[in-house]
């Protein structure tokens, strides 16, 4: 295919559409509030009002102001209605072909709209993610079209290092650089992976991603596939998607049709393809040892690193394993440029982080933010802060693996090294954000029975480690707990970080050592040989 | 064949490019302790009691999977991680049932030559007292779970050299278990060979010859080397 041919697609697609097109979300967010449901009707009530020539109902990705779903939003209008349920359809069309409804409608200045930086959401909730013409015409593989026809590997890798970016998975390698190492390995085959087995509570940043743009994936990883040499890539998404699945299985099949994925892309020499492996519910297999190992067909089990998997990964060949986010960056990054991209965000941090806010604030969703952005800006602003009027005591990020940063670290930037140097992480992008009616020590349980669950058994400290830091916790919370047993709590902590295998078993003690240092003294207030001897904390209503 | 020239606690060694630091380190005559290691066996690096400090790299190396290099210096023995190694110790005392007075491997036990050597005078830790189930159908071994460690030795002997992979873990976290065939009982399983290197590899008594009684389960396990030597170099060494 030529560039006039992907041209004349989107100019087909573009000219297909209809004056008036209503947008309505079909990511799992919003399906399971009655989406489908809802673009049913609005589909019928079009037709029956004899508009289908004027108006357009269409199922796009996610429009990220997750707790009002189902969304929809109105072109030319950009109207973005809120939790539109069945009973309104009729007044929405009519709404939009010049009546009055009373549909609730978003704000489009609400700050949680208003300051979002879109680059891997950026055709999220405008596209059909089911139809890869929708794609293209948002000048989808135009980037694969010039990095293969115009373009060396070298250059690819020299753009993705100059550009800054770092890995989107939590640890924030640069991804310039791995790609630069699985490029100068000699092999005659090497893989691209992307990591899609996004599994920390309450995290659902992939899951949108895919679900909303599969196609921005595939055209990212063709481009790393052709600038580390490679022919061969796998999607491993968690079995717990599966929408994300239906729709990436989709898109490669319409992606192989159109001669984007396969033998000759774009008629050049370069073929590549890509399967999905789906994971069967191991958090660990997020872990790009274990990940490959499960790809492999054996047991999902981490394996000492060095080899890492740029010299050493999927059957003994380099393998460049990167996060769904940080493919998702590339089409826009090939596109736009190494300078425009590092000109967002920090010194240190290039480019954009999504979020999935969660937790016990009022906007839930997905936020999409520059690096560098504070934390009370996303929490309090764009979030608009604890629901009902309550006021915020952490935000956990991270996951499992990150910490709880306490109300007044508010002002902190988002950018990996100031995270970090606070007791927790970027991670992949889960923000769950507790109000004063938390227990600390409920959530490092919580965190700490996560990790216990998901040990995958094979180093001993993390096997047997964490489920004694689980009963230390529960001691502690149910107020048996002494001194002595924090003391012992440290020292497995301690312990873990340093000896255990994986990053599972490293990072597991992060919960429970950001909430002894900046709420040390809700456990205190627990034990029983403390000052204020067995009391119960403030707030006994907080079980979780 | 290139040699390399390290130091492990201040010790001025020199060793084989192919080595690992476990094994410049045994040569020499500096005892690391180990658990899942077994000559023979190809290395996983979990038991995580291998571990050592290396200069210059943040994080402590498993000693059985690391490669010797130029000029590295190794520290093996710091207070540092002798505190760790009696920690996992007694973690692992304190994951199982493991009652030495009773047990076939009593005096030649592993974890019990552990405990001693990392100064394991009590557990601090609380015993889980799991439930495990003891498997009696083979005719002649048997498999106490309630003394695995999970090193994993058993899966890797039967897989890597007999080749018959009866051995896998099921389940994850504490919830592990080794298992035969697909959970099969021992006595049922149809790849096993019953060629017996699952017990010479097991470090503690949770593989047995069926008939031993308290302190009688004693191994071989040069034998496994030996078998790992004579089919890859044809030299039967004894």
């Amino acid at each position: 295919m030529e560039l006039p041919e992907l041209h004349q697609i989107a100019e087909k697609e573009r000219a297909s559409q209809k004056p008036i097109r209503l947008r309505i979300c079909v990511a799992a967010g919003c399906q399971s509030s009655g989406s489908l449901a809802v673009k049913k009707k609005l589909e019928d009530t079009v037709k029956e009002a004899g508009l289908s020539d004027k108006v357009q109902v269409v199922g796009v990705g996610c429009l990220k102001m997750c707790s009002q779903g189902p969304l929809v939003q109105a072109d030319p209008t950009q109207t973005l209605y809120a939790k539109v349920d069945e009973t309104q359809a009729a007044g929405l069309v009519g709404a939009v072909n010049g009546g009055h409804c009373h549909c609730a409608t978003v704000d489009p200045n609400d700050p949680f709209l208003a300051h979002q930086f879109s680059i891997v959401l950026e055709n999220s909730g405008l596209i059909d993610p089911e139809r890869i013409e929708s794609y293209i015409a948002a000048e989808g593989y135009e980037g694969l079209y010039h990095v293969l026809r115009e373009k060396t590997p070298t250059e690819i890798v020299e753009t993705v290092i100059k550009s800054g970016l770092r890995g989107r998975g939590g640890a924030g390698y640069p991804t310039g650089l791995k790609w630069a190492l699985v490029a100068k390995m000699q092999s005659p085959r090497k893989f691209v992976v992307c990591n899609a087995d996004e599994g920390d509570p309450g995290a659902f940043m992939d899951r949108s991603v895919l679900e909303s743009d599969p196609h921005r994936i595939l055209e990212g990883m063709a481009i790393a596939g052709y600038a580390i040499g490679a022919t061969q890539g796998y999607i491993y998404v968690r079995g717990e998607y599966p929408l994300a699945i239906k729709r990436l299985q989709g898109a490669i099949r319409q992606a192989k049709r159109l001669g984007m994925l396969g033998g000759h892309i774009f008629e050049s020499p370069f073929d590549f393809n890509i399967d999905l492996r789906i994971g069967a519910g191991a958090f660990v297999c997020g872990e790009e040892t274990a990940l490959m190992a499960s790809i492999e067909g054996r047991r999902g089990q981490p394996r000492p690193r060095p080899p890492f998997p740029a010299e050493s990964g999927l059957w003994g060949q380099p393998t460049l394993i990167n996060n769904v986010e940080t493919f998702a960056n590339i089409p826009t990054l090939i596109r736009k440029g190494a300078d425009w991209f590092s000109a967002i965000g920090t010194e240190k941090s290039k480019g954009t982080k999504v979020f999935a806010l969660a937790g016990k604030i009022t906007n839930t969703g997905l936020i999409e933010v520059p690096m560098g952005t504070t934390l009370r800006r996303i929490v309090e602003e764009m979030g608009g802060g604890v629901e009902n009027g309550g006021t915020v005591k952490a935000v956990q990020t991270g996951g499992p693996s990150g910490g709880c940063i306490p109300a007044d670290k508010l002002d902190t930037p988002v950018d990996y090294e100031s995270l970090a140097a606070i007791g927790s992480i970027m991670g992949s992008g889960g923000m769950i954000v507790m109000d004063q009616s938390t227990n600390m020590v409920d959530v490092a349980r919580f965190f700490m029975e996560f990790c216990m669950d998901e040990s995958c058994g094979k180093c001993a400290p993390c096997r047997a480690g964490t489920v004694q830091m689980y009963r230390l916790l529960s001691k502690i919370r149910e107020g048996r707990g002494t001194q002595q047993d924090i003391d012992m709590l440290n020292g497995l902590c301690d312990l873990l970080r340093n000896t255990s295998l994986c990053g599972l078993g490293q990072t597991a003690p992060n919960p429970t050592l950001s909430t002894l240092r900046y709420f040390r003294h809700e456990y205190e207030q627990l034990l029983t040989d403390s000052t204020v001897n067995g009391q119960l904390p403030k707030h006994p209503a907080n079980t979780t | 064949m290139a040699v390399k020239t390290l130091t492990i606690d201040d010790q001025l060694i020199s060793a084989r490019e192919e080595q690992t630091v476990l094994e410049a380190a045994r040569e020499a005559g500096i005892s690391i302790p180990t658990l899942c290691e077994l000559h023979g066996l190809g290395d996983i690096g979990a038991c995580r009691l291998c571990l050592v400090e290396v200069t210059g790299i943040a994080k402590l190396q498993p000693a059985c999977t690391t490669r010797v290099a130029e000029g590295m210096v190794v520290v093996t023995n710091s207070q540092r991680l002798q505190n760790y190694r009696r920690m996992i110790v007694e973690l692992l005392f304190a994951e199982r049932n493991h009652i030495c007075a009773v047990c076939v491997a009593n005096g030649h036990c592993e974890l019990q030559d552990l405990g001693l050597a990392v100064g394991m005078d009590h557990v601090r830790y609380e015993y889980l007292s799991p439930q495990c189930q003891v498997d009696l159908s083979h005719e002649r071994f048997g498999v106490d779970h309630n003394r695995c460690v999970l090193c994993m030795r058993c899966v890797r002997a039967c897989d890597e050299i007999e080749g018959a992979h009866t051995w896998d873990v099921m389940g994850r976290g504490t919830a592990s278990r080794v298992i035969t065939d697909l959970k099969q009982p021992w006595g049922e399983s149809q790849s096993c060979t019953s060629c017996g290197k699952c017990v010479l590899a097991c470090p503690t008594g949770a593989i047995f010859r069926r008939g031993s009684t308290v302190s009688e389960m004693e191994r071989d396990r040069w034998q496994l080397d030996f078998i790992v030597t004579a089919r890859e170099k044809k030299q039967w060494i004894i």
